[in-house]
């Protein structure tokens, strides 16, 4: 855990949005990372401000009114049916979704 | 004015909402002849604004006469009955695509329709078209779609606003009656502003965020535009009241605001933050603020100042946030379920699957968002970033509150400028900083609203100037008669827009 971001900011890395695209699973041409590091690297220079506030006991806030959570009647409800769940499915095999192999011959 | 078919917006006629509804009410017009005069009027304009991806004309002619045949049948019209709406492209529709203007959800056709079309039907409107927008409503100006960039009716050669820009465009190029946008961080408020129309983001759970696409789920609200307060008022009652199927709606009953719009509020007072009369604000649109505090002194209301120190830190925290709420929610755009799926060369795995799917499919604002967000959320940021945002969160909402101990609305400028031309902020951070008067009403889930407060000519063009109103949560009763008591004092509704062209 950085104590200050702005250095981390600074020091952000081509090898850093390589590894960060990939976390997010996008598949980002080698061509474009260089301009992608330098865009978020003035976003996150920007954000760096956020340093200057004092926010000593400030509890954060992830919700405007941290409402709790409503429960619904335990009563069972129609769902979309299958014809419906598959109709934007790029591929199907019957009444399934179909995908690449996941698991490697042995495995 | 060189050319009327540039410069005029609702040529179609200079009748709100609730005046048209009014019409056919009492058979002074059809509801088919309103309709089909805004499909006339989508079609000659809909090439050059772009604000319309889909429009529905035989399905809107269809429920327009059988409004009318209601109306002759002496049956009781519903409060939208035959009103044309159009409804941004990140709110499911079973009519059409919701294809949200990205490549990842160019053929998606919603199982169902979300919460607020289905009330909106309910109540007679006619969904006529689904309006282009930010790709995933992540841009402030409308160039980012997919169905190619929307441009302002008022001036061509600028952009409407964003990110909802189709439907700002529709409602101020006189091509519906209202519509429907959604609103993170100014989606609704900046493009109204820049195209002269009623845009309001209602408070934070006000509306069934059910059916909208989520881009940051603590932000996002669905919100009418519309050319009147009013019109506003009457959607907003609508479309709102608790929802079983969002758990975040508020248990409040639907708002009855279209029958308190028009009473002023006596002894007002209102509110005005010194850090929004920047210098870096353009002439004008400060001029709009001081003209609005104006009406308002000659209404009687009282005009305080008052203190909003981190304004300007609102960016900074909404582009922690929603970027870091954006991340988790796209990831569900994986190419298996629904989407856009990329094509494998042989031997290429599930990995490569996904991560070509999204590469292919979203646009290169949403995946900078992303990696923002995925960025803020990974080991060793988290604190850094999204925790020290969300506690900054909570101070700009004590802000709020403590301003709102002064005044009852806030008043000020809605954007820094009026509508810009294409390309003139190319670069994002740019892009960001313009929504520094609109971000932090959704950081504290608060309501705004951005009306109609003046023009500014650029190169022989009035541009419209928003001026907007915020009040705390759940205030919408306040905000809007506020807003309705402004209108009326510049004068400012539709039709005097026209009489001023």
């Amino acid at each position: 855990m950085p104590d200050n971001p702005h250095s981390k900011t600074a020091a952000l890395t081509t090898a850093q949005v390589a590894h960060v695209a990939k976390l997010a699973r996008l598949e980002v041409a080698p061509g474009r990372i260089e301009e992608y590091r330098t865009q978020l690297a003035a976003v996150l220079g920007h954000i760096a401000q956020l340093d200057a506030v004092d926010l000593a006991g400030v509890e954060p806030m992830a919700h405007p009114f941290e409402s709790h959570n409503r429960l619904a009647a335990d009563i069972p409800v129609e769902g979309l049916s299958i014809e419906a769940v598959l109709m934007n499915a790029p591929a199907v095999e019957g009444r399934f979704l179909a995908v690449p192999k996941v698991l490697a011959e042995g495995d | 004015m060189t050319s009327p078919t540039h410069t005029t917006p609702v040529h179609n006629t200079p009748s709100d909402m609730t005046a048209l509804r009014d019409a056919v009410a009492t058979g002074t017009t059809t509801a088919e002849s309103i309709c089909a005069g805004m499909l006339a009027v989508t079609a000659e304009r809909n090439t050059e604004i772009n604000a319309f991806h889909e429009v529905f004309a035989e399905h809107a002619l269809e429920a327009a006469r059988r409004v009318d045949s209601d109306a002759r049948a002496g049956r009781p019209l519903p409060p939208l009955a035959g009103m044309p709406i159009a409804i941004k492209d990140n709110v499911a529709t079973t009519l059409g695509r919701t294809t949200c203007s990205s490549r990842m959800l160019e053929n998606y056709r919603s199982p169902f329709d979300a919460t607020a079309v289905e009330r909106l039907a309910h109540a007679g409107a006619v969904v006529m078209g689904k309006t282009n927008m930010d790709e995933f409503a992540m841009g402030s100006s409308g160039e980012h779609c997919k169905w190619g960039p929307v441009r302002n009716p008022w001036d061509s050669t600028r952009v409407p606003g964003g990110s909802s820009a189709g439907s700002a465009a529709a409602v101020a190029g006189g091509m519906c009656a209202a519509a429907i946008g959604s609103d993170t961080g100014g989606s609704i408020r900046q493009p109204a502003s820049f195209c002269g129309i009623v845009g309001l983001k209602p408070t934070y759970g006000r509306i069934s965020r059910w059916g909208l696409v989520a881009f940051g789920s603590s932000l996002d609200q669905i919100g009418p535009m519309t050319r009147s307060v009013r019109d506003a008022a009457l959607m907003l009652d609508v479309m709102s009241g608790i929802d079983e199927r969002d758990s975040t709606t508020a248990d409040r009953p639907p708002t009855e605001l279209a029958k308190t719009v028009e009473r002023p509020i006596e002894g007002l007072r209102v509110g005005i933050p010194r850090q929004y009369m920047s210098d870096a604000n353009d002439t004008e649109v400060s001029a709009a603020v001081h003209a609005a505090a104006d009406a308002y002194r000659a209404l009687g209301a009282t005009i305080v100042s008052v203190e909003l120190p981190l304004t300007d830190v609102g960016i900074s925290t909404y582009y922690v946030i929603a970027p870091a709420e954006a991340s988790s929610n796209l990831a569900r755009y994986d190419g298996i379920r629904y989407g856009h799926r990329a094509q494998l060369q042989p031997g290429e795995d599930l990995f490569t699957l996904y991560a070509r799917s999204r590469s292919e499919g979203f646009g290169p604002e949403v995946q900078r968002r992303i990696m923002l967000g995925t960025y803020m959320l990974s080991s060793g940021y988290y604190d850094a970033y999204y925790k020290r945002a969300l506690q900054v969160r909570r101070r700009i909402k004590q802000e709020f509150d403590q301003a709102f101990t002064a005044c009852d609305v806030l008043l000020g400028p809605t954007a820094p400028t009026p509508a810009f031309g294409f390309g003139a902020n190319s670069d994002p951070l740019a892009m960001y900083l313009c929504d520094v008067y609109t971000v932090n009403t959704n950081i504290a889930g608060i309501c705004g609203v951005s009306i109609p407060a003046g023009f500014a000519e650029r190169n022989g063009k009035h541009l419209p100037i928003g001026v907007q109103l915020q009040a705390n949560a759940f205030e919408e009763d306040r905000l809007l008669r506020a807003a309705r008591m402004l209108e009326r004092a510049l004068a400012t509704t539709t039709g005097a827009h026209v009489a001023r062209m």
